[in-house]
């Protein structure tokens, strides 16, 4: 690929018969042998390479498991037990699965904020990073597909939620959601397509992750000084196997943690009512998606008012696609020439600002919207007798600790016998998650339009002139401060 | 560190590929994944629940004389036959010698539990040797020019025994793991 | 990056504290005394105990509740509590054919007339499940369907401990008693249809008879492993249980339409249909443990945590393992990633 001459030369004769023919060795050898790839990458570069190998274990394991699934309203709870307890291995492989698409989404969003924080989707590789935001898309699409196999309550009702979000899109919502239910419910037909939407996107995925990888190849791997290679003999090294043992490395690291869920917490980040069955009459207390999912929840969440025509149902939904779909053109958001945060001093406390409010979303979304945020700063309910009085109904409020009930009883038993009198405890008005979560979101959005100020405005630091030479630097200082301990 | 080495990578690299540390490390996460590799193969086998479905209690006592049950055991066929005395004569006069799979009749039945043979029950496979047809038998008012079963896919036929005598299958009816459980019951297993 | 590193981990720790909230309204559930022997990276169950739950469940729970997720033959499995390695076959466990038989099933395959016989139960066969379906469970239960135990431990915030808690945290007989009262003078939700001047409910309310209510002294609800908390709802009040229900302070749910007292400090907990089963001596172990109803609440819920995840010991045994190896390939792999890269300045 450009900048880069392939340095194959085949060496028996069916190699070089092969390769006049299908040159597929020569291929693969200057993607991930030879390929020049900054020396300065640091571990969270590595993330890539395990997102490659949490779609091969996603993929693998997938495989297997819908060798022994049942896609059938009344045998896919069972038979997912039955993977669990009968299949030889079928509970570890499930536990991976089940496990692995958390980790896959752990991954995926450091590998994001990865490419945030050093710039990576700016020119020239605005595809790779729209490709990227393609497979995202698609993982979310394949996790919540996914999610309604195992036929619990959650897969249910939680299907049943965002699917209705189909609904509120104007004309078509009505007809779409019931083309995407095959019925005016979600039943077996649903389940059906799900399971082979579910088998087919992972493949979709691969296929866009090698359009993803070929477009990292063309420009070459960003760096973390975000300034480009400029000699190839001294900025790189081969990718192999200076990064594949260095990826290998990263790898293993996170396989521990992998480990550490399928074998010691399978169930951690799940939710208990997906060990109850789906039931359509019965809902579950709080409807929570899983944790990959829960800022995004918080967004449609956050968003309880009507804007003008557009009803807050769909406000909601319109927010919740245009988190994602803002990072598309996220490229042409973000002014600054310059594609590090390293150097950019003021983009950089923003970006920090981000991740928190994401992480912050994370946990409006896990928590009851009407519940304060401090429970603490919380006070005391106030006690409200309703009564009526003379065919009008009245209301009076009592605030305070122990007395105030007293005296909301003295005053019970002193209203006549036909005012029927009812006691109820009213929470004192706090600062909501719902309150939190809309704050929040106008956080989320108004980071890309910061960006687009700030790059316009902020005086970035010195770059270093080129890869090698930030090398350089970056040793000299660290053996002028070690030097005098020894 | 020392300035940046001239020479080319290539060359240190390839010097340094027989270091044990990298045999070491190849060697290692080869074996993880063959250790994988063991648990994804496993899961091919048959499951618990399929192999809990590989026996069955068979009453025999109702099985009537000069005829057959037939009973499916994890999904494969089984035959029980009650043979009438002039059968059992027919099983036992046959020259073994002269047969295509030499098997005497004796051979072909399994203990009571009190040690002796019960020759009126014959439990064999229902699945033709040639390529697993299911032969028909007395219950289909056709038991062949031997007596036993005809196998209407490629014409072999089997004795009162379940030895093939004539046609294309190579082997006799085989003979299923099953034991007494009482003088009525037997339990027959995959 | 330290700061990033730091404030990350941080928030990533509260989200996941965020996450792992205890049920709505209920008593946050204890473990045993002594904890669980199947918790932690090596625990394993007590088969003994879990023994002993079999029991408990066969005597008592399995009068309403099914386990249509687990077949006889579990029960002589490896990891399962008649497991004997001479027979690692569980059909063809003596132990477990008769714990089978034991039990009479309505065979789930017809006879050679097409009519299905009852018959005892084989190791191959599904758990006895005491309903034909959940129509019929709901009809003999007051309308509440007892819910499958297959997976019950898993479907519950607290697991076992839950099971633990709800079974033994039923309020002691001190707390309960009955009162006489007529409708007009006490209005509850029950009996109010909340129009004041609907004449047809005031109708109903002067003409009904007085109705015996058991009622829950509060302040005499002493809630396992909630000593702290005792001076919070030490306050007195009344917690009127509605008719064929049962007040349980680990069962989700609100208390506050039923409590007489300040609203704002309604007990914790809520109603079920199933009222205290595990009485002193409910069933007689064969091993000579005192039947208790915490030894029997112990030892069911241990039952039920193996029968939710038979495979849990595999797990753990099989997690060691693969963690020292994981352990073993880091290390290998720094030496190989740091030899390869020694002189390249990065």
């Amino acid at each position: 690929m450009s900048g880069h001459e392939s340095s194959y030369t085949p060496t028996n004769g069916f190699t070089k018969w092969l390769d006049k023919r299908l040159p597929i060795v020569r291929f693969a050898n200057d993607t991930v042998v030879t390929f020049p790839t900054p020396k300065n990458l640091n571990y969270w570069y590595t993330f890539g390479g395990i997102l490659a190998v949490c779609l091969a274990v996603q993929i693998l394991t997938g495989v297997i498991l819908a060798m022994h699934y049942e896609p059938n309203v009344n045998g896919a709870f069972a038979s997912v037990e039955r993977i669990m307890r009968d299949v030889p291995f079928g509970w570890l492989l499930r536990n991976i699965h089940a496990n692995g698409a958390s980790m896959f989404f752990f991954a995926v969003y450091i590998h994001m904020f990865r490419g945030l924080y050093y710039g990576s989707y700016k020119a020239p590789r605005e595809v790779l990073w729209i490709l990227g935001c393609v497979i995202f898309l698609l993982m979310i699409a394949t996790a919540f597909l996914g999610y309604m196999l195992p036929w619990g309550q959650m897969s249910y009702h939680g299907a049943n939620v965002i699917t209705s979000l189909f609904g509120a899109i104007p004309l078509v919502g009505e007809s779409l959601q019931t083309w995407i239910l095959g019925g005016p419910s979600i039943g077996n037909q649903t389940l059906q397509r799900f399971f082979s939407l579910h088998y087919l996107l992972p493949f979709m995925i691969a296929a866009v992750v090698i359009l993803h990888i070929w477009a990292l190849h063309v420009p070459g791997n960003n760096n973390p000084t975000g300034v480009e290679v400029q000699d190839v003999e001294k900025d790189t090294v081969p990718f192999h196997p200076y990064y594949t043992l260095k990826d290998s490395f990263g790898i293993v690291l996170f396989l521990i943690v992998f480990a550490y869920f399928v074998f010691y917490a399978p169930n951690a980040l799940g939710h208990a009512d997906q060990s109850i069955e789906a039931n359509p009459l019965v809902t579950p207390a709080h409807i929570v998606p899983e944790w990959y999912m829960l800022p995004f929840y918080a967004i449609l969440r956050a968003i309880t008012f009507d804007l003008g025509p557009i009803p807050a149902k769909l406000l909601g939904v319109i927010f919740m696609f245009a988190a994602i779909a803002i990072l598309f053109v996220l490229p042409w958001l973000d002014t600054s020439k310059v594609k590090s945060m390293r150097y950019r001093p003021v983009a950089r406390q923003f970006f920090f600002g981000f991740v928190a409010v994401c992480l912050l979303l994370g946990w409006c979304g896990a928590s009851t919207p009407s519940n304060p945020v401090f429970p603490a700063l919380q006070g005391e309910d106030a006690l409200v007798v309703s009564y009526t009085q003379d065919g009008v109904e009245a209301t009076s409020t009592y605030k305070g600790g122990g007395e105030a009930y007293v005296d909301a009883k003295r005053f019970m038993d002193g209203l006549p016998e036909d005012a029927s009198p009812s006691l109820s405890a009213v929470p004192a008005p706090a600062f909501t998650f719902s309150q939190l979560s809309l704050i929040l979101t106008f956080c989320y959005f108004g980071y890309f339009f910061i960006l687009f100020f700030i790059g316009l405005t902020e005086k970035p630091k010195e770059l270093p002139e080129s890869i090698h030479k930030s090398v350089l630097k970056r040793h000299k200082a660290t053996s002028a401060t070690t030097a005098p301990a020894e | 560190m020392t300035e940046q080495t001239a020479q080319p990578l290539d060359e240190t690299v390839d010097d340094d590929r027989r270091n044990f540390i990298h045999i070491a490390t190849g060697a290692v996460a080869f074996g993880g994944v063959a250790a994988f590799a063991i648990a994804a193969i496993d899961q091919w086998n048959p499951a618990a629940d399929t192999r809990a479905a590989s026996s069955l209690d068979v009453d025999i006592s109702k099985v009537p004389l000069g005829s057959e049950i037939r009973v499916l055991i994890g999904g494969k066929p089984f035959f029980l036959r009650h043979r009438t005395p002039a059968e059992i004569a027919e099983a036992e006069a046959v020259n073994v010698e002269n047969l295509r799979d030499p098997e005497t009749d004796d051979e072909r039945l399994r203990p009571m539990q009190d040690g002796k043979l019960n020759r009126a029950m014959l439990i064999t496979s229902g699945a033709c040797t040639h390529l697993g047809c299911v032969p028909v038998g007395p219950a289909q008012g056709n038991t062949g020019e031997y007596g036993g079963w005809y196998c209407p896919c490629h014409g072999s036929e089997y004795d009162t025994s379940g030895r093939i005598r004539k046609g294309p299958a190579p082997k006799n009816l085989p003979i299923p793991n099953y034991v007494y459980v009482s003088d009525t019951v037997v339990n027959i297993s995959l | 990056m330290k700061a990033f590193r730091i404030l990350a981990a941080g928030l990533a720790g509260l989200s996941f504290a965020a996450m792992a909230h205890a049920e709505g309204g209920a008593a946050h559930p204890h473990e045993p005394e002594g904890g669980w022997p199947f918790e932690g990276a090596f625990g394993q169950f007590d088969l003994p105990s879990v023994q002993r739950g079999y029991q408990v469940y066969r005597e008592v729970c399995s009068s309403c509740h099914s386990m249509k997720l687990l077949s006889y033959r579990n029960l002589g499995e490896q990891g399962g509590p008649f497991f004997d390695p001479e027979y690692p076959n569980p059909n063809n466990n003596p132990y477990v054919k008769a714990l089978a038989a034991d039990v009479e099933i309505l065979s789930p395959t017809p006879n050679e007339f097409g009519d299905y016989d009852f018959r005892p139960a084989t190791p191959a066969d599904q758990f006895k499940s005491p309903f034909a379906n959940e129509n019929a469970a709901r009809a003999a239960n007051n309308g509440a369907a007892p819910p499958d135990l297959s997976v019950i431990v898993k479907a519950r915030h607290g697991g076992a401990s839950y099971i633990y808690s709800l079974l033994t945290g039923y309020p002691h007989e001190d707390a309960i008693s009955t009162r006489e009262v007529t409708p007009a003078v006490v209005t509850t939700p029950a009996s109010d249809n909340g129009t004041p001047d609907d004449p047809t409910d005031d109708i109903a309310e002067v003409t009904t008879p007085a109705v015996i209510q058991t009622v829950i002294d509060v302040s005499k609800v002493h809630i396992a492993g909630h000593d702290a908390a005792e001076g919070e709802h030490g306050e007195a009040g009344l917690l009127i249980q509605p008719a064929g229900q049962y007040y349980n302070p680990f069962m989700a749910g609100d208390t506050t339409p039923q409590y007489e007292g300040d609203p704002r400090h309604a007990p914790p907990g809520g109603f079920l249909s199933m009222g205290p089963q595990l009485l002193p001596d409910r069933v007689t172990y064969a091993d000579g443990t005192e039947a208790t109803p915490e030894q029997m609440a112990h030892d069911v819920a241990q039952f039920l945590a193996w029968a939710s995840e038979p495979k849990q010991t595999n797990r753990k045994s099989l997690g060691l393992p693969v963690m020292i190896y994981l352990g073993i390939l880091t290390i290998l792999l720094w030496f190989s990633y740091k030899r390869v890269w020694r002189k390249i300045e990065h």
